[in-house]
């Protein structure tokens, strides 16, 4: 087996026993890097050499029978972690030259387990999108394939980078983040596992904000155990993230081995609304099937306000948007473009500095937030928030975890569904509401469509109760026996 | 709610993004496009429902008053597109 | 008598409110662990979060939590257990984040109020509408350059408490006598040193102008006045400019205004034209702030006594006027002074002493009572030598006098000028035996009845025992001499 199709708990055992360096796992996946990347566009910096020197440290601690969890394992960050001298974009051009003089909390714990950092993928400009067709690198393709139609798809968004990356096997793993769907709708398109953790677990301290109540990282990668994982050296009290949630970490990977025998998953009838598709339905059917052969029993619940939650979204996320990229003004980093007086320079750096999604998002929220209009949109918005929150809060008296599909297509071509942006944002209609309510969710591989691209179904957990979400995920992965592979690999 | 053109000029000039007036009409046509669809929440009885900012359910951690940060002009300048000495620089404001 | 100006319709009714930004003293600031002394080199006490960098957040810090709630208690304010961090929206050179973290529908501290007195002794209960915890911004060096501006980021994030008064301000006076009080509160609280030099503490003032008995009409705020003359000046300025506009038939328009000291005019703000679209919304960076209210009581058991009650206390204990306590109290330094000079002596005698010969000098020599150059135990220790009779009130100045310029101790002082209080019977029959003989005349004069002679012979005898005579005996020999 090629080096760049381990998993990460594989090369981690790897690496104690020697059968392996650090240095050689690491080089196996830059050559795949360079090989693939100029085809995949996954990322948009690569770091050669750091890579080399973090491999090197990580073999020297190993063979100190040192060295930490993550100790030599590479992994792929997506660019909206702040890297401390590295260039981090957010994939817009207003950060094209930005080289942070600090470190995201989440890194630093990474780097501090011994993990070597590839590099940075590429986004959906500052994370808004869900195809990656908003970046100011230029799109990311899917490694996947409709049946031998060599026809560009997306890899879905946000962090299409890091899950192309990931399916692709240049990287054993990636970092993510998730507002709306980005970790775990690209992990359906693309065919691997990636969870957004419980708002709260992760710190955003150093990760580029989008919205701030909602933004949380995760981990993407090819199974749940491998998450679990990462997940594992990424979470954690944070004291410079007031949100971060002052609670031990308990072992994820250990969870993925727990029995669901008695689980009770809960189906919500609302995301059986007419426009499923026929092999969504089905796929979701077959996972209920799975979970009550693993012993769980299926109840049926209501969400209620499932219907309202993305247009919620569409109001909450570009509200608080339109003010955290309030400081990209171009004057104390980042692109600049001159004007005859102050007004004039924000105004030409923030039109040449942002595309057009952001700045759609920006108009959004700066409109619904301004004078006369913040009760009927923003506060309003909150209010269906808290309804959302509760429809889960009674779900979760009648069952123990949530079964969803994670999306409501495979991966579509680049340039399709581009001239409305709404039916655009439809893509998170299955993801949304678990964000609204920070609750963890999880997406796995669970099929393929008839086109033989990947499908994915999400399990939702109660608040910080992640150790469920992947005990039953580890279920849906090993019932569903997940083995195709994408077209577009390394070593392929 | 829809957006007149200078609506959308006024909100453009609150966000600071210049926008072409040859562009307004596209993005009066997308904006509305959006609000539109947003437009279905107004269906939805929330009377007595409170609002809700965050999910997080603690309260706001509070640090020690002690300096720890600061003392590197140098990295808070390093990315600056116009500097002078020490100062960030920007065309002259008049208040 | 209320204060009314008089244009050319009659006499006009001020209405005024003050907004005063108050800079909290915390070592840190409010959501950064950079420093806040005053006078750095530029953007040298900065972070990452007060330049708003990306993925840059915010935590509060603690004490200055506790210095607005400090605040609100000494403002005999209601302190909200729970409050809420809001950002305030706008485009600015020196606000980093285009945003300011700020409080605005729920406040740390609601409704309270302060007691001013006026000049003619009337007391006056002044409404505080609340009090908030903002972020002041960075500042904006228009001067050195032609057409630049320089941003130093030193000030930005500072924690500020915005506080609030009702628009109960009726004159010029009134508001500055809340400006002098709200500082005295500040200063004895220890949570903001008032000085408006530097800035610590702005003023933003609210004018309107009104015939008797109306509801008010439309006002102007005039920012960041930064002396209380100032904001005496520009209430004066803004309150005549709208009296010409009613009157001339015109419509004051609510704006924002600068003041221009060298003109003594208000002028229109330019780059406010967004002032009345800040967006407010929850930062949903911050949770909601909750106080635990034995922190609260813990808190207040542990503030200072304030002014008014120091007050109070020192015309009870000491049989202080009104007045002369006011004036001790005015500053801790000074209250602190008075009573060390004070305790165990007799009181009125310790305040005029310390309001009229040290206050003298310390104005004459250009000294604070931090600094003074005479110390409260020197400045008692001369008082115990006039009432043991070692001096007499007369010398007792000049002993003083000596004291601020060598700092020498008065006993030594009398000691090596020799200064005791001559109280021997044979000296001064000798002294007043000879001014008489030397006064044959003047002794006639009185004794054929022009009797207010008798203060001549005083002086005469005390010049001749320079000046170190005891009075009283000074007086009785002389009576006698002269029956
Ligand atoms: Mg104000
Ligand atoms: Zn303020």
């Amino acid at each position: 087996m090629s080096l760049t199709d381990l998993t990460l708990a594989r090369a981690r055992e790897g690496l104690r026993k020697k059968e392996f360096s650090a240095r050689e796992l690491t080089e196996a996946h830059l050559a795949a890097i360079e090989a693939l990347n100029p085809q995949l566009n996954a990322f948009v910096t690569v770091t050669h050499e750091l890579a080399g020197a973090a491999a090197d440290d990580a073999d020297r601690a190993l063979a100190r029978g040192e060295g930490g969890a993550l100790a030599g394992i590479p992994l792929a960050i997506k660019d909206l972690f702040c890297t401390e001298g590295v260039r981090t974009t957010a994939a817009s051009r207003i950060l094209e030259n930005f080289v942070p003089p600090y470190e995201s909390t989440v890194t630093a714990k990474l780097k501090a387990s011994g993990a070597v950092f590839l590099g940075k993928t590429n986004l959906d400009e500052f994370a808004m999108g869900s195809s990656n067709m908003t970046s100011a690198f230029g799109a990311v393709t899917n490694p996947w394939q409709r049946g031998g139609d060599p026809a560009a798809l997306v890899p879905g968004g946000s962090s299409g980078g890091s899950a192309a990356s990931v399916a692709a096997r240049l990287a054993l793993a990636a970092t993510g983040t998730d507002t709306g769907g980005s970790i775990r709708q690209p992990a359906a398109f693309c065919g691997i596992a990636g969870i957004k953790p419980t708002y709260g677990r992760c710190s955003r301290y150093g990760i580029i904000a989008f919205a701030s109540s909602l933004d949380q990282a995760g981990p993407m990668a090819r199974t749940v155990e491998d998450c679990a994982i990462l997940l594992g050296a990424m979470a954690g009290f944070d004291p410079k993230d007031s949100t971060s949630a002052d609670r031990p970490v308990p072992d994820f990977a250990a969870a993925c081995g727990r029995g669901i025998s008695g689980l009770r998953i809960g189906v919500p009838l609302e995301y059986a609304a007419p426009g499923v598709s026929g092999e969504i339905a089905a796929l979701w059917e077959r996972g209920r099937a799975w979970l009550r052969a693993a012993g769980a029993e299926l109840v049926e619940i209501s969400l209620p306000h499932t219907k309202q939650a993305l247009p919620t979204y569409y109001i909450v996320a570009p509200a608080e948007a339109s003010s955290n990229l309030a400081r990209y003004d171009g004057v104390r980093f980042g692109r600049r473009e001159e004007g005859g007086d102050l007004t004039e320079l924000y105004e030409a750096t923030r039109a040449a500095g942002f595309g057009d999604e952001v700045k759609r998002r920006i108009l959004i929220g700066t409109y619904v937030l301004s004078a006369g209009y913040y009760d009927a949109y923003y506060l309003r918005a909150q209010k269906i928030r808290t309804l959302i929150l509760r429809d889960f809060q009674r779900a979760f008296e009648t069952c123990d975890a949530i079964l969803t599909p994670t999306a409501p297509t495979a991966a579509f071509a680049q340039g399709e569904k581009m001239d409305d942006p709404v039916t655009m944002y439809l893509n998170d209609i299955y993801t949304v509401p678990a964000s609204l309510a920070g609750l963890p969710a999880i997406s796995v591989p669970a099929g393929l469509d008839p086109e033989g691209l990947p499908l994915g179904l999400q399990v939702i957990g109660r608040p910080f109760d992640e150790e469920t979400v992947f005990a039953v995920a580890d279920k849906i992965e090993k019932a569903a026996g997940f083995s195709a592979l994408p077209a577009l690999r390394a070593g392929a | 709610m829809s957006l007149d053109p200078a609506t959308v000029r006024r909100i453009a000039h609150l966000a600071r993004i210049h926008i072409e007036a040859d562009d307004i009409p596209r993005w009066q046509a997308e904006l509305n496009g959006i609000l539109g669809w947003i437009e279905q929440l107004a269906a939805l009885d929330v009377a007595g429902v409170p609002p809700l900012t965050g999910v997080a359910e603690t309260a706001l951690p509070m640090r020690e008053d002690v300096v720890t940060d600061g003392g590197m002009p140098e990295k808070i300048l390093a990315n600056a597109p116009s500097r002078a000495d020490s100062y960030f620089v920007v065309p002259k404001v008049v208040e | 008598m209320s204060y009314t100006i008089d244009g050319k319709t009659g006499p006009w009714e001020l209405v005024i409110g003050l907004e005063v930004h108050a800079q909290v003293i915390s070592r840190a600031k409010l959501f950064s662990g950079a420093a806040t002394v005053f006078g750095g080199a530029p953007n040298s006490q900065v972070s990452f979060i007060d330049a708003a960098f990306p993925g840059m957040l915010p935590v509060i810090n603690r004490e200055c939590v506790a210095q607005a709630v400090r605040t609100g208690l000494g403002l005999n304010a209601e302190i909200h257990l729970e409050s809420r961090f809001d950002r305030k929206n706008y485009f600015y050179a020196d606000l980093p984040a285009g945003y300011q973290i700020s409080q605005y529908q729920h406040p740390i501290v609601g409704r309270g109020v302060i007691e001013i007195e006026l000049a003619d002794g009337e007391v006056r209960q002044i409404g505080i509408t609340r009090l908030h915890l903002e972020q002041d911004a960075g500042k904006s060096l228009h001067d050195q350059h032609p057409t630049k501006s320089y941003i130093d980021l030193n000030r930005a994030g500072v924690a500020l408490m915005e506080i609030v008064s009702e628009p109960d301000l009726r004159s010029p006076e009134e508001a500055g006598a809340y400006l002098r009080k709200l500082r005295t509160v500040l200063r004895y609280l220890g949570t903001c040193d008032g000085n408006m030099d530097e800035g610590s503490m702005r003023a933003d003032v609210n004018v309107s102008v009104r015939k008797s008995g109306e509801p008010f009409r439309t006002r102007c705020e005039v920012k960041n006045v930064n002396s209380v003359r100032f904001v005496m000046q520009a209430i004066e300025a803004e309150a005549r400019r709208q009296i010409a506009v009613w009157e001339e038939g015109g419509t004051v328009l609510q704006e924002t205004r600068l003041f221009e000291p060298a003109r003594g005019i208000t002028r229109s703000m330019r780059n406010k034209e967004d002032a009345h679209d800040y967006r407010y919304f929850p930062d949903p960076d911050l949770l909601p702030l909750k106080l635990d209210p034995a922190w609260v009581e813990a808190l207040r058991a542990d503030l200072p006594e304030l002014p008014d009650a120091k007050k109070q206390r020192f015309m009870a204990e000491y049989g202080l006027p009104a007045y002369d306590a006011g004036v001790l109290v005015a500053e801790q330094a000074s209250a602190d002074y008075f009573e060390a000079v004070a305790r165990g002596r007799e009181g009125r005698f310790a305040a005029n002493w310390v309001i009229g010969d040290l206050f003298a000098a310390l104005n004459r020599t250009g000294r604070t009572i931090e600094t003074s150059p005479v110390a409260p135990g020197a400045l008692g220790e001369l008082l115990d030598l006039v009432a043991d009779g070692t001096i007499n009130g007369r010398i007792a100045k000049d002993v003083f006098e000596d004291m601020v310029e060598s700092g020498e101790a008065p006993a030594e002082i009398v000691a090596r000028k020799n200064l005791r209080q001559v109280t021997d019977t044979g000296a001064i029959e000798s002294a007043v035996a000879s001014v008489l003989a030397a006064n044959a005349d003047k002794v006639a004069e009185y004794k054929s009845g022009k009797e207010k002679l008798f203060g001549f012979f005083v002086g005469q005898v005390m010049k001749a025992m320079a000046g170190k005579g005891n009075p009283a005996l000074v007086n009785d020999v002389l009576r006698r001499h002269l029956a």
